[in-house]
């Protein structure tokens, strides 16, 4: 391998420490025996021991998971729905118009997407609680997930579903046994994709939640505003070592299940 | 068995198919054979129902299908692409229509096991779409067309995605395996040879519409029209006016200073009229010497030799400019080539060889 220029060198460690610096510095001070953020006094665990007795964190997490759950399976639904019909659904009236709202929200502002929710919601008379904040995502997620799967779609050969018309299946039979498995993946990484919007949004969270019901971002931003605590740099600290290891297997499987296919079309292509 | 009467179908100003009667009959291996855009394959798709004709109607045993949709039909498909379900095994993909039909286990275990050995597929049931060789490919998507027994399989351009080799063997195997189901078998494809290979009849199409349906021999020795006899094979086309000149004869002037060529045809063709003479370059011999005994002949310099390994071509350009090929078999090996490069060469053929064609 040839070696790099100095200049290549400097600029990727530029560039990884502008990312990934605030990060490591979080992830050190939550070990951090001391109760000043700054100021450090040796390795301690305690902070994550006092973050699992404290009450209203996990409460927190527990609703930030519920939300999670329900806004990405129901946006998963809806947005495979809606990327089948636009991609499959032919020339219908106002198809361009469809697709067009369906990526609008994606540049639309959170603070809009959340006020105009909110508006609504008091509108019908609606109580702000999980309820509505599981619906506020699901109203976001849903575009992301239509686009994730879409975009699958659009390459998905037609003959398929047309075999599988052909050899007895009626439309939706066909969906169910060769769509839907064949763009699986697709559908999942929408989930996963709506599932981590779902978990990191404050915004649009904090316009649709209620007293009763407050997810872990909400928190978070409000216990900062009171002063950092190390419990905080604990909780974002187990945040990101979820995140670190999902993205890491799934990246780790994909690789190797493309490898695997490869290496068994040249099998069958030597056979 | 089936029946197309007047269909026509548009696609908004563009007529693919354009008012089109054909009948198709039972035990038949029918080649749609055109140039890519005459329609052969929308042919093709309505007969399997993802098309609906704007005009006319298309019969099936009798029985007008419009109304039938696809998964009702007892028509199976095999796609061009294949189309071989990528998630499930080779044995899952032939059992897949069979699923469908609500089939005791143990009956779809057998019809299975009966498609993989008439395909010899065996070794490879357990294997995924993408564990098996192109060619293997082709063999599943065959033996999943065939299950259902259906009364009519549609082969869109089958072998297309075959090397030239793998794809002579496999045109026997389906001519095989047509002769062994019993299966009505409708192929498209714009390959000449394949389809003069497999079909018993053969329909050319061009723009939408049947130019003419024959077996392949009388396709292509008795084309019924310039575009015919050009699409199939190698022809040389001589263009003049015909003079009757006894029954069933004409003698058809073509170049001023040249003696008439005389020709016979059983189509009636007027003093005077137009015409062209379609001739295949296998029957133009050639030789040193002017023939005795010879219907016609010409003599002219040779442009161009392509050997070919079995035959060799000769382009031999004529006084009038014309370039006419005459083909001779490679019976001897390496045999002392009689003619080369501007050589001055007879070239002769009976009254019967060509087809006089109507302008």
């Amino acid at each position: 391998m040839n070696r790099m220029s100095w200049f290549n060198a400097v600029s990727l460690t530029l560039g990884f420490a502008f990312l990934y610096i605030p990060m490591v510095i979080l992830v050190i001070f939550s070990f951090n025996e001391s109760k000043l953020v700054t100021v450090w006094a040796g390795f301690s665990t305690k902070w994550y021991v006092e973050l699992l007795q404290n009450e209203a964190f996990l409460n927190a997490a527990w609703v930030t998971i519920k939300v999670a759950v329900f806004s990405s399976t129901m946006a998963t639904v809806l947005g495979t729905i809606a990327a089948y019909v636009l991609v499959r659904g032919g020339r219908f009236m106002g198809r361009t118009l469809f697709s067009g709202m369906i990526y609008a929200p994606l540049v639309m502002p959170e603070v809009i997407t959340g006020l105009s929710l909110l508006l609504l919601f008091i509108g019908i008379g609606l109580d702000r609680g999980v309820f509505t904040i599981v619906l506020a995502h699901t109203t976001f997620a849903m575009c992301y997930v239509s686009v994730v799967v879409s975009s699958r779609l659009v390459t998905f050969d037609r003959s398929l579903e047309e075999a599988a018309l052909d050899l007895g299946c009626s439309p939706a039979e066909a969906f169910r046994l060769v769509t839907l498995p064949i763009i699986a993946p697709a559908v999942i990484s929408g989930w996963l994709l709506a599932f981590t919007l779902s978990l990191d949004d404050l915004v649009i969270a904090s316009f649709t939640s209620g007293p009763s019901a407050t997810t872990l971002p909400i928190k978070i931003f409000s216990a900062v505003r009171l002063g950092v605590s190390p419990e905080i740099n604990a909780l974002s600290t187990i945040m990101i070592s979820i995140v670190t290891v999902g993205v890491i297997t799934a990246s780790l499987v994909t690789k190797h299940q493309v490898a695997r296919q490869k290496r068994e079309e040249q099998a069958a292509e030597r056979a | 068995m089936i029946h197309f009467q007047n269909v026509t179908k548009r696609y908004g100003e563009f007529t693919a198919i354009d008012n089109l009667t054909i009948d198709i009959y039972e035990r038949e291996f029918y080649a749609l054979l055109g140039p890519s855009g005459c329609g052969k394959t929308t042919l093709m798709r309505m007969l399997a129902g993802f098309e609906t004709p704007t005009e006319g109607k298309i019969f099936l045993a009798g029985q007008d299908i419009a109304p039938v949709p696809p998964n009702k039909r007892a028509v199976n498909m095999m796609f061009q692409s294949y189309a071989l379900f990528p998630h499930l095994s080779v044995w899952e993909n032939i059992a897949f229509g069979l699923k469908r039909e609500k089939m005791p286990k143990h009956d779809i275990d057998d019809r299975v096991e009966a498609m993989l050995k008439l395909t010899r597929l065996e070794k490879f049931a357990r294997r995924k779409p993408h564990q098996i060789s192109g060619g293997q490919r082709q063999r599943v998507a065959l033996a999943r067309s065939l299950a259902k027994h259906p009364k009519l399989l549609l082969l869109d351009e089958p072998l297309g995605a075959l090397d030239k080799k793998l794809r002579q063997d496999t045109q026997f195997e389906l001519m095989d395996i047509q002769e062994k189901t019993g299966t009505t078998f409708v192929i498209v494809t714009h390959d000449q040879e394949e389809a003069m290979t497999v079909a018993s009849r053969v329909a050319v199409m061009d723009h939408g519409k049947i130019i003419q349906v024959a077996t392949p021999d009388r396709i292509y020795e008795n084309p019924n029209s310039v575009y015919v006899a050009d699409f199939i094979g190698d022809v040389n086309l001589i263009e003049g006016t015909a003079t009757p000149n006894g029954s069933d004869a004409y003698a058809m002037s073509w170049h001023e200073g040249h003696p008439p060529l005389t020709v016979k045809s059983p189509n009636a063709f007027s003093d005077g009229q137009k015409c062209h003479l379609a001739i295949r370059p296998e029957k133009v011999a050639i030789s040193s010497e002017q023939p005795a005994e010879a219907d016609n002949a010409v003599q002219g310099r040779i442009l161009d030799i392509a050997y070919l390994g079995n035959i060799s071509t000769y382009h031999v350009e004529l006084p009038t400019g014309a370039v006419i090929k005459a083909q001779t078999a490679n019976t001897r090996r390496i045999a002392r080539r009689a003619f080369t490069w501007e050589d001055t060469v007879w070239l002769s053929w009976t009254a019967t060889a060509g087809v006089l064609l109507a302008d």
